[in-house]
């Protein structure tokens, strides 16, 4: 890969945007977040946050909006990650690394299908508002 | 404990997301020897009493978590700049901002590997909220050769749009890579 300019880049998004509209996509309703706070980051969520991105990129889903935040209080469980799809409960899944990732893109994301060794209640008591 | 330098960088930009601050410059600088880390917002800041505690691992301020008793951003840093033969210090004036220079020694064997930086880059541009993020990437290699790049996040959302939207994050990532392939 060469190095890119911002000039390239501007094309390159212009196109990706049209390509978007050619397809139709739906609403940004499908929400990744994830946990990276001082645990999430020892833990290794930047190599989920990339296992999220590569899946995303292989599956072509452009208009999945990825968050990053803070600790959740799952400390214990890091990396974390809560889930958000349309007809689907908010989900949060614990120890994600970019395997897990990347089934629950394929699982839970594209076929409405929990991860089920992974999943992790809610957040913890005195985390939640 | 973190796993890379990069890591702990990460944590410490975060702090200066959450401070509030509008705009923050990351300086990089890598020689032979020593990699120079220069971080500077215009954030909350800290009183001298806060910042004193800031470095102890049992304190946090409780605005984030109520009920918890750790912060550990900067303790890391301590840690392994103490253990590893690096330099530290760290000024903050109360609603003006907080500065942090850091050098570490590569040629130290128990300094952390570097880590990913371009990877540091992305998820540093992609934290939620208004502010500006400079980032100044610098080599000098042995024979005394300057390469390097710097980014601004204004003018990447600028041609990018909302980064949070995956397109977005995808397209970022591969220009920041790009980015490193002419260093030496």
């Amino acid at each position: 890969m060469a190095k890119m300019t911002l000039e390239e880049l501007r094309k390159l998004r212009s196109s990706q945007k049209s390509e978007m509209e050619r397809r139709d996509v739906e609403g940004k309703e499908t929400h990744i977040i994830v946990g990276m706070g001082t645990c999430g980051i020892a833990a290794g969520a930047k190599g989920a946050l990339d296992g999220f991105l590569d899946t995303i990129k292989k599956n072509n889903l452009d208009d999945v909006v990825v968050k990053q935040t803070g600790c959740m209080g799952l400390c214990y469980a890091e990396p974390t990650v809560e889930v958000k799809v349309p007809g689907m409960p908010d989900t949060i899944y614990g120890n994600v690394d970019a395997k897990v990732a990347a089934e629950i893109v394929e699982k839970h994301i594209m076929h409405k299908e929990l991860v089920q060794d992974h999943i992790q209640d809610k957040p913890a008591g005195d985390i939640i508002k | 404990m973190h796993y890379s330098l990069s890591d702990m960088i990460l944590d410490l930009l975060q702090n200066s997301v959450e401070a509030g601050a509008r705009e923050i410059n990351l300086e990089l600088l890598r020689e032979q020897k020593n990699l120079t880390v220069r971080l500077t917002d215009n954030g909350c800041g800290m009183t001298e009493g806060e910042l004193e505690k800031a470095k102890e691992p049992f304190f946090t301020d409780g605005i984030k978590h109520k009920h918890r008793r750790v912060g550990l951003g900067i303790p890391f840093l301590i840690q392994t700049v103490e253990q590893t033969g690096g330099l530290f210090d760290i000024q903050s004036e109360k609603n003006m901002g907080t500065s942090l220079n850091i050098q570490f020694d590569l040629g130290n064997v128990d300094t952390p590997p570097e880590g990913d930086w371009p990877g540091l880059f992305l998820q540093a541009l992609c934290f939620e909220g208004d502010y500006e993020l400079i980032i100044r990437r610098m080599i000098i290699s042995e024979n005394g050769e300057e390469t390097g790049y710097e980014l601004r996040r204004t003018e990447l959302q600028d041609i990018l749009g909302d980064f949070t939207e995956s397109g977005a994050m995808l397209l970022l990532r591969d220009y920041l890579r790009s980015q490193e392939e002419e260093l030496s």
